[in-house]
């Protein structure tokens, strides 16, 4: 390539980025405005960083974003990394069919998987008002609560649901490309197959799980059309809250928590990227 | 013995039948109940009323799936001709506004696109608009950008253009680079390279690039509800209407998502026909 055109191309590329990137930079500056207002700038201030933490609306939105993003992302994984190993063994008649499925959270509009959920919780809490009734009725040693709402628990099941076919999609290459002969070797060498497993398999496959759990966070994380469907009146992720939000006039409070995520992130994927990139250094070193 | 850990999927299938497979069936048969309960269609009957709701969705995602590919297959196809350590650094900028709730910056695009808004502001403080005042004789204080099906439509490319550069580069970084050098050696050019060897080969990128676009784009009801105003109502604004919305109807919302559905679904049917011969869309 040309180093004209080469040129022409990193600008092209510099104007995407600023297009991608412009309103998180407003976004940012404005969290330091010594004003509610939007778009007039007042001096600096840090203000919204001090009352961000006596907020508990938000502290506690966010506690309940990063423990449901947590928690789905470690279940999802361990969940997703098991299934993907049952179907890696399976018949192709069977994986099949059974892919299918696995496609239907991620292709599938989120508000269709959300309100879908919606509709299966509140089909089975009458369900389950029924049963319990009929449950203290009949016996009294136990009492089951009647009325169940949706909330922490039903978020969290949305996220796992949602999450898992990431995981699937990311771990179950690594086994395709893995060679055969290696668990057969372990197993002949004296392994038992879950040790095997352990030694062999899973260090394989793990660049597979690493990246199938943090798509699964992101996508937790970013959620919000899922969660708003999911979760009740009672709790909230900080997606519901911006939501709420808008409705009215958002709080610079906002602004400076997501700052806070978005810098803690920025600052994680820098470690990450130098660590790699100095491994990489090290083993083309060796190499030499 | 093989067999037996194909028994490491039961759980899976049995959360997935529970989480997945019967969610949708409640959306069908909640489509087809009345509100008295009982069978009906005249959940779909009314959803006639809406045809312009349903135009108007398809129309603005399809305008705005057709900019990201136009915006994303160079944009992808650029950063993979780029060194290793280049091309991580791109992609680790393309994925990190995903990191914002999207949201909050689509909120910061309104800040942006206002009336009064930082854009306007901008323009004003240059001096564009005395300039066109004075050229036209008109009486122009701003532009108005919010409130407009292409501020929508901005929303839709901005929020969804990582979706379409990642599926894409995944294809074109993994491209045998002595598939490229044979088609040279025959003869081809640089252009006819791209054109008979990569762009036929990246098509999967695109198609499920074309997917995680429209999809989303399609069922959207936030972005439109923050910058296209209260009366550039879309299907996404519609269902959560009758979900959690003032009109209450999960019934009739259930019908205008299972039409949504299909049609989306006989859309990425129609568009996979085309790329048939093709490696299965690939994710990521």
């Amino acid at each position: 390539m040309s180093r004209k055109s080469r040129g022409f191309n990193r600008v092209l590329m510099a104007l995407i980025f600023l297009f991608l990137y412009a309103p998180i930079f407003v976004l940012i500056v404005f969290s330091f405005n010594d004003s509610s207002s939007r778009t007039v700038w007042q001096g600096f201030t840090l203000r919204w960083y001090e009352e961000l933490v006596r907020d508990r609306a938000i502290t506690s939105a966010l506690w309940t974003t990063l423990l449901v993003s947590l928690l789905a992302t470690v279940i999802a994984t361990a969940a997703g990394t098991m299934a993907a190993v049952g179907l890696f063994h399976m018949k192709k008649r069977w994986r099949r069919p059974l892919m299918t499925v696995n496609s239907i959270p991620m292709t599938n509009a989120d508000i269709v998987t959300g309100v879908s959920l919606c509709l299966l919780f509140v089909a089975f809490f009458a369900g389950w008002a029924d049963f319990a009734r009929w449950i203290n009725a009949v016996q009294g040693l136990v009492r089951l609560p009647v009325r169940l709402h949706m909330g922490f628990g039903t978020l969290l099941i949305a996220h796992i649901t949602f999450n898992i076919p990431y995981v699937i999609l990311n771990v179950s290459p690594k086994l395709r490309q893995m060679d055969k002969n290696l668990v057969d070797a372990a197993q002949d060498l004296g392994c038992t197959w879950l040790q095997a497993f352990r030694k062999v398999v899973l260090p394989e496959i793990k660049p597979g799980i690493v990246s199938g759990a943090l798509i699964a966070f992101t996508m937790s994380v970013d959620d919000f059309v899922i969660s708003y469907f999911t979760a009740g009146s009672g709790t909230s992720t900080l997606a519901m809250v911006v939501y709420g939000m808008t409705k009215r006039r958002i709080s610079p409070k906002i602004n400076a928590v997501s700052t806070l995520l978005f810098i803690t992130v920025l600052a994680l994927l820098v470690v990450v990227n130098v660590r790699e990139a100095r491994q990489e250094q090290l083993a083309d070193q060796r190499k030499l | 013995m093989k067999n037996k850990r194909a028994l490491f999927a039961v759980p899976y299938v049995g959360w997935m039948a529970l989480f997945v497979v019967a969610p949708i069936v409640m959306v069908v048969l909640y489509a087809f109940t009345a509100a008295s309960g009982g069978f009906t269609l005249e959940n779909f009957a009314r959803i006639g009323g809406y045809a312009v709701v349903f135009t108007r969705s398809f129309q603005l995602a399809l305008i705005a799936t057709v900019i990201c590919l136009l915006i994303g297959y160079p944009v992808a196809y650029m950063i993979s001709r780029e060194g290793p350590r280049f091309q991580r650094v791109a992609m680790m900028l393309v994925m990190l506004p995903m990191w914002m709730n999207f949201l909050l910056r689509t909120y910061s695009w309104m800040s942006i696109l206002e009336n009064t808004g930082l854009l306007n502001r901008f323009f004003s403080a240059i001096g564009l608009f005395s300039l066109i005042n004075r050229l036209f004789g008109v009486q122009l204080e701003y532009f108005p950008m919010i409130n407009t099906q292409g501020a929508v439509v901005l929303g839709m490319v901005y929020n969804y253009l990582p979706f379409m550069i990642l599926p894409i580069y995944s294809v074109i970084e993994k491209l045998d680079s002595s598939l490229l050098e044979a088609a040279r050696d025959l003869g081809a050019n640089s252009l006819g390279v791209f054109r008979k060897v990569i762009l036929p080969l990246s098509l999967p990128g695109v198609l499920s690039g074309v997917t995680m676009v429209f999809v989303p784009s399609v069922s959207t009801f936030a972005i439109s509800k923050l910058l296209g105003g209260s009366n550039e109502l879309l299907l996404g604004d519609l269902i959560e209407q009758y979900f959690v919305g003032t009109s209450y109807n999960p019934y009739l919302g259930s019908a205008v998502a299972l039409v949504m559905m299909v049609i989306v679904v006989v859309c990425m049917a129609v568009m996979n026909r085309f790329g048939e011969g093709e490696e299965q869309a690939v994710m990521l």
